[in-house]
């Protein structure tokens, strides 16, 4: 089998008995990127030299019989949204372009201890905010299935990679589906820990109660070996949580003889795609097949759960984001620019545009340079629904729900493991289709928020294709902590499906 | 109400104190003062993206001391809030802090004047919190320039916030009050209280409370000025003159307007030292809406019982209980207990120290607080520094008592073991001072009478204190004579004399 179509863990053992080496292994993936990166913009930083350095230090280390990490010689895309120390990390925004953090994420830190092998940076919704990727600064991705349409977001350019192997892993983050949903729109498999359950130290935050980082690759059993290495108690995120690491590879395979699932009966509602709720059902049928049992649950709250979160996820966002102020990094505005008066006039920057100084008039121009119109309308909310006189309506009703949110989930998991059900109403949608309806673009994380609102884990699997050929994913929630049964049961899943062997045909031309 | 003034002055102040930590409140950075501008810092405290805060337990513990001391309930469960405002020197573009659920509130501090120049006052205080503190902004005019810098080395410091219920009645109260928190402060181990390195930073807020009497149609009320918040002083001295500008100004600018609270705004005045008056801050500055909500960088504190219970054991006795100590335990008078109290922990160790070795309480008070204390005001010393150990004072003390020398003899080797740092012994040698048998002295004396026939007669005629000049010339003659003997044998030959 050729180092692209090998799953992560095929890989790893290959490397470590020589059948590849790690050089090799990069070089081909590498290769992949460069051949295909200009139709899917996956990619916004390719780092070939560093990556290549890396894998012939891994190599000669082998050869001199001296220990190398367990992912030794694994090349892995990262999100642009975890600080590199060696590459740059944009968040797929102006305001941040060219940034060079001076220190790694932890996760990038784990990564790298264990001899992860960087092959660059993958594109985004800016600052991590969108359902389809389209709000990067940098250009959309395409979803490698169909070049039209979109891969999903946030973490679109890590589920596009991936689909179009150009890495057999990616790292991702999710702070109301941005795992899940392009995991499912590109028919890869995307984790979303519990919260607390990675670090998010080196995380550029975007809603920092929600955001989690996670793996994206082709199978369960690949994202589970990659969270060997990423989950973990970090001191340096005083929200990680002190909690040994399971061996996440040697606990999933295991039947689902009595494993309860859940399936929410509002889930197949008015707005869900037939073809993609045909698939849903037919992958519970999988499941029973293996030996789960299906049982109704209700989560009362789950309809407020857009609401509450496009209120916290923004409110936390307009704080998060208030320190890119062009002053210490990132975008700065030209000083002065459009504030000159008529040739042989004075320049007054107190009278044009109405600038207090003209330091105010750098950090306005600077963030109004900067940010991209989907982070500026979020910034607005956030910060008029924490104002003063709005914040009782609007910020603390929404903690309110979202306790009741998490209660719900507490609550159904009293009487079932699992809770199953669609990733998104539809497979991926045109590029373009959304852009002018934010509304819409909101309602596509319909069925992830809730996850996030409540703390807990949730992964994304493709359960079948529509008949134009789009991946439909399929998504299991779990109570905290419990990833070992999420990856358990997406496992044993595949193991009966070949759903998440398939590759999009499209690539198969952009390979010769 | 004052007795010299027509009005009440209210006056409560809200204090920031830098805790003494050796790291900041979120990272690992060095909190020492004076570093080379921004070389104290990480990505936390310059708020990189992608950097988190991590509590430290020290500062935290500091605060609950503090908090403890000030006889605040402390809170089972508190939180952390960012406090959103965008500022130059503020790198996160927010400050984390405490807001509605702080970890301490409802406390007091009295405060007690010895010498009586005001009633002993208990201010309330309305919640302590911790917070960091944001950069330090230099305004660079001297480079012509008109550039501000920015100096991040103080940002991420903890810092206590107290706030105090408005129960300060003057401004010398107010200043006194100041002096009796640092001072709890300090023994405390919580603060340097260091004004000049902005370890402690006060604002006021102060307005008149002012009697009506009754007219035709009105009953008689009390009308209370617009508040006003004094910032920008930079010494206790400072807060005492700015509140005493400001309450005379208050009560000129109520008898032109009669304006009261609640009519109009809250007002933010800067105090002007070199000019000596308040002058009113742009009004944008105060009407700022911090969007606070809960850090959800940080999980909340809880505080048990058991953790209240050994910071208070490892507290140590504060000033207030420590006066009375001394006092009851040494028999000496409030007003030296309060002296050496307000001296601080260290000098207390000493005079506990040698009153220990001298066995008695007023002796030890008395050389401490006419010699001690005089030699390092003069010198501007430490008393850990001060070359006579309380080992060589009690020395010195038991050799007066003995009778080898008087106290003012006593006061010369006591310099001179100052400036010598040598023991009693070497230096009443090197002095040349040995005790005087009473057989020479009586010599002297008759010598002495007999060459001052003028002194004799007006002793005989009822001027006792003419023998004073007696005692001067014996000492001039014999350096090591007691005085007081020489007087009293010189007095009684007088009489002998017929």
């Amino acid at each position: 089998m050729q180092p692209l179509e090998m799953s992560a863990v095929d890989l790893v053992a290959s490397l470590r008995q020589g059948d590849i080496t790690a050089v090799e292994c990069a070089t081909v993936f590498l290769d992949r990127i460069e051949a295909t990166n200009g139709s899917i913009n996956a990619f916004l930083a390719v780092d070939r030299e560093g990556a290549l350095a890396r894998a012939a230090d891994i190599d000669a280390r082998r050869k001199a019989g001296k220990p190398v990490g367990p992912l030794a010689g694994l090349p892995v895309a990262l999100k642009d949204v975890l600080c590199t120390a060696d590459m740059p990390t944009t968040c797929a925004s102006k305001m941040l372009a060219g940034f060079r953090p001076p220190y790694d994420a932890d996760v990038v830190a784990r990564l790298r201890r264990a001899d992860a092998v960087f092959v660059g940076k993958t594109n985004m919704d800016e600052f991590a905010m969108g359902g389809s990727n389209e709000n990067s600064a940098f250009g959309p991705v395409r979803n490698p299935w169909d070049l039209s349409r979109a891969p999903g977001g946030s973490s679109g350019g890590s589920a596009a990679c991936v689909a179009a192997d150009m890495a057999p892993v990616a790292i991702g983050s999710d702070t109301g589906g941005s795992i899940r949903q392009p995991a499912g729109l590109c028919g890869i498999t995307g984790l979303k820990p519990t919260y607390g359950r990675v670090s998010r130290r080196g995380l550029i935050a975007f809603a920092s109660s929600l955001d989690q980082i996670g793996p994206m690759a082709r199978s369960a059993a690949d994202c589970a070996l990659i969270m060997e290495t990423i989950a973990g108690h970090d001191p340096g995120d005083s929200t990680s949580l002190v909690v040994d690491v399971p061996r996440y590879t040697d606990l999933i395979d295991k039947p689902l003889t009595g494993i309860r699932i859940g399936r929410v009966p509002e889930h197949f509602a008015a707005g869900l795609d037939p073809e993609v709720a045909k698939g849903v059902e037919e992958a519970f049928a999988v499941l029973m097949a293996a030996g789960a049992t299906v049982h109704d649950v209700h989560l009362p709250h789950a309809k407020y759960g857009i609401p509450t979160y496009y209120l916290i996820a923004p409110c936390e966002a307009s704080s998060n984001l208030a320190r890119y102020d062009g002053a210490h990094y990132g975008h700065r505005a030209e000083p002065g620019k459009g504030h000159r008066a008529e040739p042989g006039g004075q320049r007054s920057a107190g009278q044009a545009g109405g600038f207090e100084s003209p330091l105010v008039e750098m950090y306005c121009r600077s963030r109004a340079e900067g940010f991209g119109p989907e982070v500026k309308r979020r910034i607005m909310l956030g910060t008029y629904a924490l104002s003063a006189g709005y914040y009782d309506a609007y910020y603390a009703k929404a903690l309110r729900v979202r306790r009741l949110i998490r209660q719900d989930y507490l609550d159904a998991f009293q009487t079932v493991d699992l809770i199953g059900g669609p990733v998104s109403a539809t497979p991926a949608f045109k590029l373009g289709e959304k852009t002018d309806d934010p509304l819409a673009m909101y309602l596509v994380d319909l069925y992830t928020v809730g996850t996030n609102l409540a703390g807990v884990g949730g992964i994304s699997f493709p359960c079948g294709f529509t008949k134009s050929g789009l991946p439909i994913g399929f998504q299991l929630q779990a109570p905290p902590l419990a990833e070992p049964l999420l990856l358990q049961a997406a496992d044993r899943f595949q193991r009966l499906t070949d759903w998440h062997r398939r590759r999009p045909q499209a690539m198969e031309g952009g390979k010769a | 109400m004052s007795t010299n003034t027509p009005y009440t002055t209210i006056i409560g102040l809200e204090v920031h104190v830098q805790l003494m930590t050796r790291t900041k409140l979120f990272c690992g950075c060095s909190t020492k003062f004076g570093g080379a501008p921004n070389t104290q810092v990480c990505p936390t405290c310059l708020g990189l993206p992608g950097s988190l805060p991590v509590m430290n337990r020290q500062a935290f513990d500091l605060a609950l001391r503090a908090a403890l001391a000030l006889e605040c309930t402390i809170a089972p469960f508190t939180k952390w809030d960012r406090k959103n405002y965008f500022y130059p020197d503020l790198p996160k573009g927010y400050q984390i802090s405490q807001f509605d659920l702080p970890f301490s509130s409802d406390g007091f501090l009295e405060v007690v004047d010895p010498k009586g120049a005001f009633e002993p006052r208990r201010v309330g205080i309305v919640r302590v919190h911790l917070e960091e503190d944001a950069g330090k902004s230099m305004h660079d005019d001297a480079a012509g320039t008109g550039d501000t810098r920015i100096d991040l080395n103080r940002a991420g410091t903890p810092l206590c916030e107290i706030v105090t219920q408005p129960d300060l009645r003057s401004p010398q109260e107010a200043r006194a009050w100041l002096n009796e928190l640092k001072l709890l402060l300090v023994y405390l181990g919580v603060s340097d209280c260091n004004m000049q390195e902005g370890s402690l930073r006060v604002d006021a807020n102060v307005n008149l409370h002012i009697p009506v009497p009754a007219t035709a149609g009105a009953e008689a009320r009390v009308a209370k000025t617009p508040i006003v918040e004094i910032k920008n002083m930079n010494s206790f001295r400072s807060v005492e003159r700015a509140l005493t500008y400001e309450a005379a100004r208050q009560w000129e600018e109520w008898q032109a307007t009669k304006a009261e609270m609640g009519k109009t705004p809250k007002q933010t005045r800067g105090w002007d030292d070199p000019a000596g008056i308040t002058r009113a801050q742009r009004h944008k500055e105060e009407s700022s809406d911090y969007r606070y909500f809960p850090e959800p960088d940080l999980v909340p504190v809880t505080v048990t019982a058991e953790r209240i219970q050994s910071i208070r054991g490892g507290m140590g006795e504060p000033p207030v209980s420590l006066r009375k100590t001394l006092a009851s335990q040494w028999q000496i008078s409030a007003y030296d207990a309060d002296v050496l109290v307000n001296q601080g922990r260290e000098l207390v160790d000493y005079f506990e120290d040698l009153a220990t070795r001298v066995g008695e309480g007023k002796v030890a008070s008395n050389w401490m607080q006419q010699d001690v204390l005089r030699i390092l005001n003069e010198t501007n010393g430490t008393v850990s520094a001060f070359p006579v150990r309380p080992a060589g004072l009690a020395d010195l003390i038991g050799r007066v008592k003995k009778g080898d020398f008087d106290t003012s003899r006593a006061r010369e080797i006591f310099a001179e073991m100052v400036t010598s740092g040598r023991p009693v012994d070497d230096v009443v040698a090197g002095m040349g001072i040995s005790a005087v048998s009473d057989d020479d002295v009586i010599a002297l004396c008759r010598e002495l009478l007999a060459a001052n026939p003028k002194i004799v007669a007006d002793v005989k005629s009822g001027k006792e204190q003419a023998a004073a000049g007696l005692i001067g010339q014996a000492k001039k003659k014999n350096a090591n004579v007691n005085p007081g003997k020489v007087r009293a044998i010189c007095l009684d030959l007088i009489r002998e004399m017929g």
